[in-house]
């Protein structure tokens, strides 16, 4: 007997958590994008419990297709950072209030 | 069967753990540090569940790749920025964490209570175990990436191109000078011009 999937899926959901609380709750952003991160790891271990959960791969294909939106996502999202972080000398999302109406 | 649970409880302290320890970290090499221990610990569990292949990407991939990047990122803007803490949004980061619980007391009831929902269908953790050995975890994902999953893999590649390009026109500084720069530059130049031809009539 292995261990039960529901302990996965609890370990995911709390990572999950902590990833929204710390999207919401921290100011730089590229502290935010690593909560982010942080959420779509924990989906993927969620989709690989459910993939041994059916007893087929289909799950762990799904983690391939997260990861390439993570990575082109991190590539971008870092992309604009680094060019807001050039023109306005900050990365405190406070700071960035442009486009707000 | 022991050993499994060990591991898994390893696992499980230091994956909670240092993604926790993310949530307090004041410095963001320090986050990006606990987020790669993060991810190890979630390669453990991939490995713990006959996902062999997935783990290896983790790694390589998470761990690797992302992280340096984003790291490459801190240090490029530099690490010794304070984060504010003025607010200005009164009570939104004890509202945050408040919400926060109350999803995370939802998903953990969904994971212990209402999973019958869900796992409604397949063979269970034996036919994975089956489908590892027989054709080997590699070649039953290359056979279903392949097979029934080939257009969303195509169209991730669509997604890359669109990625790079983007960053490329994103990220490009031409000559170090912006380009209303350039256009005075080039008004100048046309002044210049005129301006001899002028005084060679």
């Amino acid at each position: 007997m292995s261990v039960d999937p529901s302990y996965y899926l609890a370990l995911a959901g709390l990572m999950f958590a902590i990833g929204v609380v710390g999207t919401l709750t921290r100011r730089n952003a590229i502290v935010i994008f690593m909560f982010i991160e942080l959420m779509l790891n924990a989906v993927n271990l969620i989709f690989v419990t459910f993939a041994r959960m059916w007893g087929n791969v289909d799950g762990q294909v799904l983690v391939f297709f997260v990861l390439v939106v993570a990575a082109a996502e991190a590539v971008v999202g870092l992309a604009i950072i680094l060019v807001i972080a050039r023109r306005r000398e900050t990365s405190n999302v406070d700071d960035i209030s442009m486009l707000k109406w | 069967m022991t050993v499994e649970y060990i591991v898994f409880g390893v696992m499980f302290v230091v994956a909670l753990g240092s993604s926790l320890a993310m949530l307090f970290a004041k410095n963001a090499v320090h986050a990006a540090l606990f987020l790669v221990a993060t991810q190890i610990a979630l390669a453990v569990a991939f490995l713990l569940q006959g996902a062999f292949f997935v783990a290896a990407i983790q790694i390589i991939l998470y761990a690797g790749a992302i992280m340096v990047l984003f790291l490459f990122v801190i240090m490029l803007l530099g690490v010794d920025r304070q984060e504010a803490l003025i607010e200005p949004l009164p009570g939104q980061r004890p509202l945050a964490i408040g919400l926060g619980v109350l999803l995370a007391t939802e998903i953990l009831w969904i994971a212990f209570r209402g999973l019958d929902l869900v796992a409604a269908g397949g063979g269970g953790a034996e036919a994975l175990t089956g489908l590892n050995r027989d054709p080997g975890n590699v070649k039953a994902l290359a056979g279903s990436l392949f097979g029934k999953y080939t257009f969303p893999f195509e169209a991730t590649s669509v997604l890359l191109v669109v990625a790079i390009v983007g960053v490329m026109v994103l990220a490009r500084r031409i000559n170090a000078l912006s380009s209303d720069d350039r256009v005075a530059e080039t008004d100048a130049a046309r002044e210049d011009l005129v301006a001899g031809r002028r005084g060679a009539a």
